[in-house]
């Protein structure tokens, strides 16, 4: 029912293809669409109307000075350029520095912080090789501290807890003398959800922080947020004066309108995005990958990141060889089906490549589209996966028989794995780019 | 910058001050602003109004369709004063609650002949469906109702757990098989024990999920059509519970579960906050599915009854001062 900030955002700016400049009519109707998609992607109303005023200016101030770039192209620039300063420049990181170092994390029910918590624990442990401690000071909700003890045994680190102490002031300041005494170098500091006006949760709040004086505040914000983010966002930002933003279940559809009213409004810099169920699922945020994804530019350098976590070197080397000697195999094949997985969600994944938000939106994409293929290979003997130039009909017969796949979708399969080991073989070999666009095309 | 400084220092001071109320009195209190010192309706005062719709979550639609439809009565009636506007308004938001022709319910325990009645409780993370469970659960039980509560969140540390304190503060029954099983026959077992016990009322909490993850909206349809193959026709209710504070995205949610579940009710929760409430209005627009329970706060009492009338009317508080 409603279109992405991306889909929008790429609406806005069709309109202004085949125009050969920005005049003063074809920029006022994509700034409205603009404005119109920040608005349905809850970015406050002030804000969107104040940053689209601010590209219009832009936008008309210099028509003159980049004759030769197409408006489209310029007004997508533009745009770029102001999103990405107004969510934050630079990368900002997480201070930890301290004996230990102290974070404390705070925001709404229902936020995400608990979960936030088990991540940041497991990204700083596996990332920075620190040693946390997660403490558990959500005294009220039931089982919260349950929830927070079955994370931290997920993640392979400490919590500290006491169940019979109401008072969360006192918790945080014994885990910090218990961290110092358990060489833990980091201490992560759960908290109860509560609502900006409720005036007693918010004085523990800030009793908490002042008891602890914690290296790093962070409040916790809903991606899906709508217009009260601001208000929340402020009255958190008088209490507790935090240092950095999260932004959690970014893996749903809203592309992040409370981010830009959260960052406009405060100015703290959003430090992390949550983006999963799965604990592995944190990532640093970068302000410019957030335009851009908002802008339906694709998030490449994520992918790419994602990728490099995923695939040794060593392994691509050896697997190059193979490919440029026509001697990739069934076996390489489940290999990079099995690295692709580990990276992560394959929709958010795709997602991240440019220009394929919009064609993958409402096409069914799961984990389990390579089951099919998966259940073929594995009906293979070694001996077939190792040499695929084996397989006859009478194999291909018992393979769809072992697999339950008919024979005609084992057939196709074989056939699209040919395909691709050609184009990579020529591909590998330099010239190939050109002559399979060739063959691409003759095949139409 | 300096305008909107003190723009929401000032909507900020008024949050912390008047908490609950504000709520309520937020967007016809604003529309007062608005309208003060002009006595008829021009451009400038429905600009002025699209503005705060908008900024109170009621959505682009919405307020498009809101507006569209003073500015016809404009039209037809030449000079409306602004007195008349909070009136007009009035009119076409309990109409827009109205649309979906259903009366809201009279008390909380359902009237059925269905032994038991099935309830399946879905939601995205967050949104306080385990709390919503055990708050309801409190009502049928002071209905005299037997419940049962089945612990279908068998995915998030603890969920299991947080279902059963709230079982045992409520003094009812709790079904669960433990952590990590299988959601759709935790589902079934919890009709089944239902019915072997002689309650009236079986509530399944799932877990929270976000609506664009496929295989966690199928695992819902089979947790569904679990529970029908145990009781057909069940479940009776399929209730997705909101957040009140989330904007535009709630009408999507509400868009993919429909199609997994076929949701029969909504609940609104964290309406305590400072979050507009706006929100319900857009979702009874474009969907028809009733609102029939609203969350106020965290105590075990604080669930009440959607009532359109009140609600409505309760937006309109303090705007009589116009």
């Amino acid at each position: 029912m409603f279109d992405s900030l991306q889909d929008r955002m790429e609406s806005a700016f069709k309109n202004l293809k085949g125009e050969a400049k920005l005049t003063e009519i074809n920029v006022a109707q994509s700034i409205k669409e603009i404005r119109r998609a920040l608005v349905g992607a809850d970015v406050n109303y002030k804000i969107a109307k104040e940053f689209t005023d601010k590209i219009k200016d832009e936008a008309l101030g210099s028509k003159n000075v980049l004759k030769s770039v197409k408006p489209g192209e310029l007004m997508v620039k533009i745009v770029m350029d102001e999103m990405t300063e107004l969510m934050g420049g630079q990368a900002t990181g997480i201070n930890i520095k301290g004996n230990p170092g102290i974070v404390l994390v705070a925001g709404l029910q229902g936020s995400g912080k608990t979960t936030f918590s088990g991540k940041l624990a497991l990204f700083l442990k596996e990332k920075k090789s620190k040693n946390p401690l997660l403490v558990a000071c959500d005294v009220y909700r039931p089982a919260a501290i349950d929830q927070l003890t079955v994370l931290a045994e997920q993640v392979g680190c400490a919590v500290y807890k006491e169940p019979e102490n109401k008072n969360p002031v006192e918790i945080a300041q014994n885990a910090i003398a218990y961290a110092k005494g358990h060489s833990h170098d980091v201490v992560i500091i759960d908290t109860a959800g509560r609502l900006a006006i409720d005036e007693k949760m918010m004085t523990e709040i800030r009793n908490i922080k002042s008891g602890i004086e914690p290296t790093e505040t962070l409040f916790v914000v809903d991606s899906m947020t709508g217009q009260d983010a601001v208000n929340t966002a402020l009255a958190f930002n008088d209490v507790i004066d935090y240092d950095g933003v999260v932004l959690t279940k970014l893996d749903g559809d809203t592309r992040g309108g409370a981010a830009l009213s959260v960052k406009y409004t405060v100015g703290k810099p959003i430090k992390f995005a949550s983006t999963g169920e799965k604990l592995n699922t944190l990532d640093v945020f970068y302000p410019e990958r957030m335009a851009q994804r908002i802008l339906g530019m694709g998030d490449i350098v994520s992918f790419v990141e994602k990728a490099q976590d995923q695939f040794d070197e060593e392994e691509a080397k050896r697997l190059e060889k193979k490919i440029k000697r026509n001697k990739f195999d069934y076996n390489d094949f489940l290999q990079q089906v099995n690295q692709i997985k580990k990276m992560g969600d394959l929709k958010s994944l795709m997602g991240m490549i440019p220009g394929m938000g919009k064609a993958i939106k409402d096409i069914d994409i799961n984990d389990g589209a390579f089951s099919k293929v998966e259940s073929i290979i594995f009906s293979m003997t070694p001996e077939e996966r190792g040499k695929p130039d084996l397989l006859n009909m009478s194999r291909k017969r018992r393979i769809a028989k072992g697999c339950g796949h008919n024979i005609h979708e084992i057939n196709m399969f074989v056939k699209q794995f040919e395909q691709m080991r050609k184009m990579m073989t020529q591909m590998s070999k330099g010239k190939g780019m050109e002559r399979m666009m060739q063959q691409m095309q003759q095949r139409r | 910058m300096g305008f909107f400084d003190k723009f929401f220092t000032k909507e900020k001071e008024e949050d912390l001050d008047k908490g609950l109320e504000k709520t309520k009195t937020n967007i016809f209190g604003k529309i007062s602003r608005a309208v003060a010192g002009k006595s008829t309706v021009d451009i400038e005062v429905l600009d002025e109004l699209e503005h705060i719709l908008i900024s109170s979550d009621v959505g682009l639609d919405t307020t498009i369709k809101i507006i569209e439809r003073i500015e016809e009565r404009i039209a037809r009636d030449k000079y409306i004063n602004t007195k008349e506007l909070n009136d007009i308004l009035r009119d076409e938001i309990v109409q827009l609650l109205s649309e979906n022709n259903t009366a809201d319910l009279e008390q909380f325990a359902p009237v059925t002949d269905k032994n038991p009645y099935v309830i399946l409780v879905v939601g995205v993370n967050g949104v306080g469906k385990t709390t919503t469970i055990g708050k309801l659960a409190h009502q049928f039980k002071k209905a005299g109702k037997k419940v049962v509560l089945g612990a279908g969140d068998t995915f998030r540390a603890a969920a299991v757990d947080q279902l059963g304190i709230w079982a045992e503060r409520v003094g009812c029954d709790f079904y669960s098989k433990g952590m990590n099983t299988d959601p759709a026959a935790v589902a079934y077992e919890t009709v089944q024990y239902a019915m072997n016990n002689d309650c009236d009322i079986a509530i399944i909490d799932t877990a929270g999920r976000l609506h664009t993850k496929l295989n966690l909206m199928k695992e819902l349809t089979k947790i569904k059509n679990s529970i029908d193959k145990k009781m057909p026709g069940a479940p009776h209710d399929v209730m997705l519970v909101l957040d009140a504070t989330t904007g535009q995205n709630a009408i999507e949610q509400a868009t993919k579960f429909t199609l997994a579940t076929e949701v029969k009710s909504l609940a609104l929760t964290k309406l305590d906050g400072t979050a507009k409430g706006g929100v319900a209005i857009g979702i009874s627009d474009q969907f028809k599915i009733p609102i029939k329970y609203i969350g106020v706060g965290e105590g075990i009492e604080q669930l009440q009854i959607f009532n359109k009338r009140a609600f409505v009317d309760s937006l309109f508080k303090g705007s009589d001062t116009l």
